[in-house]
């Protein structure tokens, strides 16, 4: 018999099987990319896809609306906080002259070869 | 003064739902007497301005979210395209993109939303244009942040920020 429980269940599985791909993607991307402003894109799966599709899943899982109602204060606040510190060490790599790698050769500016 | 309802809401709002006591008249009172002395703190350190509280983008901006959510959804599937492909087409690429908001609000929310997008970050940000790194040619697509742009700099419209 299909319950509504059921289909809760069915449906938080499913997030947090997504969003757990999600956060293994990011890592996996972290260590295959080259350089360090590539890294943080796939820091960015992590921050984004994976924090908030477990969260989803967590709130179809919450016993009250207050619960539920906390968790979406959890994923509004990753949501406006995560871009800032990501920016924060961006800038910081920026700042101190770190240069990104570009073009599909992946060239450093004054590399000759 | 519209700023000081909206932040007394917001609190009042907060402290409702972390404590979750409505029933309580001690402990309500209390929570009363926070969101006042916050309040208090906030206007007597300047605080009430379109930059702390930025009541002027409020009920567009929620909009806005929603149509970002689907951005950054739509971007999360090319960079794990890339990051678990066998060979990754990488190709980084640096934009300056113009910034077509008004106020430090709006210029905040753009460059979060770049950054948030998984694939571009936005690493500088200097007077006129901001400096934005992208992961492939794809995601480097100038279009499509410009058009982010003129969705932020629509939220400004009437009041400023």
């Amino acid at each position: 018999m299909i319950t509504l429980d059921l289909v809760r269940d069915i449906a938080s599985w499913a997030l947090f099987l997504i969003g757990g791909a999600g956060v293994v993607i990011g890592a996996i991307g972290i260590v295959r990319f080259p350089d360090f402003y590539t890294r943080l894109h796939a820091a960015g799966i992590t921050d984004t896809a994976g924090a908030e599709l477990i969260l989803l899943g967590m709130i179809l899982q919450a016993p009250s609306w207050l619960v539920a109602a906390k968790l979406v204060f959890v994923g509004f606040f990753l949501f406006m906080t995560s871009p800032v510190s990501t920016h924060a060490i961006a800038h910081a790599a920026w700042t101190v002259g770190l240069r990104p790698m570009l073009g599909p050769d992946l060239k450093r500016e004054g590399d000759d070869q | 003064m519209v700023r000081t309802i909206v932040l007394t809401l917001a609190l009042t709002g907060l402290w409702l739902l972390l404590s979750g006591y409505y029933d309580k008249p001690l402990l309500l009172g209390f929570g009363a007497a926070s969101v006042i002395l916050c309040v208090y703190l906030a206007h007597r350190a300047r605080m009430l301005d379109g930059e702390g509280v930025p009541s002027g983008l409020m009920p567009r901006v929620f909009f806005y979210w929603w149509w970002l959510m689907v951005e950054i959804g739509k971007a999360n599937l090319t960079v794990a395209r890339q990051a678990i492909a066998i060979e990754p087409a990488l190709s980084p690429k640096l934009l300056k993109i113009v910034s077509p908001t008004r106020s430090n609000a709006g210029l905040a929310t753009f460059a979060n939303s770049i950054t948030l997008t998984p694939g571009t970050v936005t690493v500088d940000l200097e007077p006129g244009y901001m400096l934005v790194h992208a992961l492939t040619e794809d995601l480097a697509d100038e279009a499509a942040i410009n058009d982010m742009g003129r969705r932020v700099a629509a939220l400004e419209k009437g009041g400023g920020a």
